[in-house]
């Protein structure tokens, strides 16, 4: 893919590297008083993959149609958090995005006896977005998130080899 | 593949083409390692669908099994030096 011996600090890669190492510092910035302590353990989990979740969004941005979804979806959740009464804000984002994605090619069913209409869906509930993709978008976005995945789950494994030794 | 529909019996609101699906579904295919091997032949797009949601979901999985470990690594590791090792070391490759 990219020339390996090159440093590119605007790649993908390392664009969520910067992101995740910096909450990860902040996460383990937060020490209680039994920081081995399952359920400590376990709130710990949640922000980790939180973080690698939103250090994957922010760094793709709203170029994708999942990103876009993602990032929504990260900001609703906070605001709910903050304010009981944003259901209504959070609603007409959502519909923003609809918006945005199936303005042309509405067609999202091939019954043409190609027959992969099921599989189409279950991949709409796996990519963040998805119900709102026409075919054409679902797997043009999919094969980004794709990408994306995996780079996230690269760096991840060289940071867990990192401190494993 | 045969098939292709002229342009006059699809309904003026669709212009996806086939060809733009197949385009799209083959690109699919390549990502994903499973079916990587078989890029020569026929795989049908039915096939490659579900083989890219099995492929999500592992990596999913991927992802929850990395931050369980971190969260537990992160738990017995105090210095912030290795930062810049990591970063560096990351990027290099």
């Amino acid at each position: 893919m990219n020339n390996p011996h090159h440093l590119n600090p605007t790649s993908l890669k390392s664009r969520f590297t910067t992101r995740f190492l910096r909450a990860l510092t902040k996460i383990r910035a937060q020490k209680p008083i039994s920081s081995s302590s399952p359920t400590e353990i376990f709130r710990r989990y949640r922000r980790i993959k939180a973080a690698a979740d939103k250090s994957m969004a922010y760094s793709v941005r709203s170029r994708r149609i999942w990103s876009r979804a993602m990032l929504w979806k990260l900001r609703s959740r906070s605001y709910r958090r903050q304010d009981p009464c944003s259901g209504r804000r959070s609603g007409k984002t959502n519909q923003a995005i609809m918006k945005k994605s199936s303005n042309e090619n509405t067609t999202t069913r091939r019954e043409d006896g190609v027959g992969f209409v099921e599989e189409a869906d279950e991949l709409r509930q796996l990519v963040p977005g998805g119900e709102t993709m026409n075919l054409c978008n679902l797997l043009d976005e999919t094969a980004h998130y794709i990408k994306c995945l995996t780079t996230q789950v690269q760096v991840m494994k060289k940071i867990a080899d990192f401190y494993s030794f | 593949m045969s098939g292709r529909r002229s342009r006059s019996k699809q309904s003026s609101v669709s212009s996806i083409t086939d060809d733009q699906i197949t385009d799209l579904v083959s690109k699919l295919q390549h990502l994903i390692p499973e079916l990587r091997r078989r890029r020569f032949d026929k795989v049908s797009t039915s096939k490659v669908l579900q083989e890219t949601c099995n492929y999500i979901r592992s990596l999913h999985r991927e992802v929850e099994d990395l931050s369980d470990r971190l969260s537990q690594l992160l738990a017995s590791t105090d210095s912030d030096s290795d930062q810049a090792a990591i970063i560096r070391s990351l990027l290099m490759q």
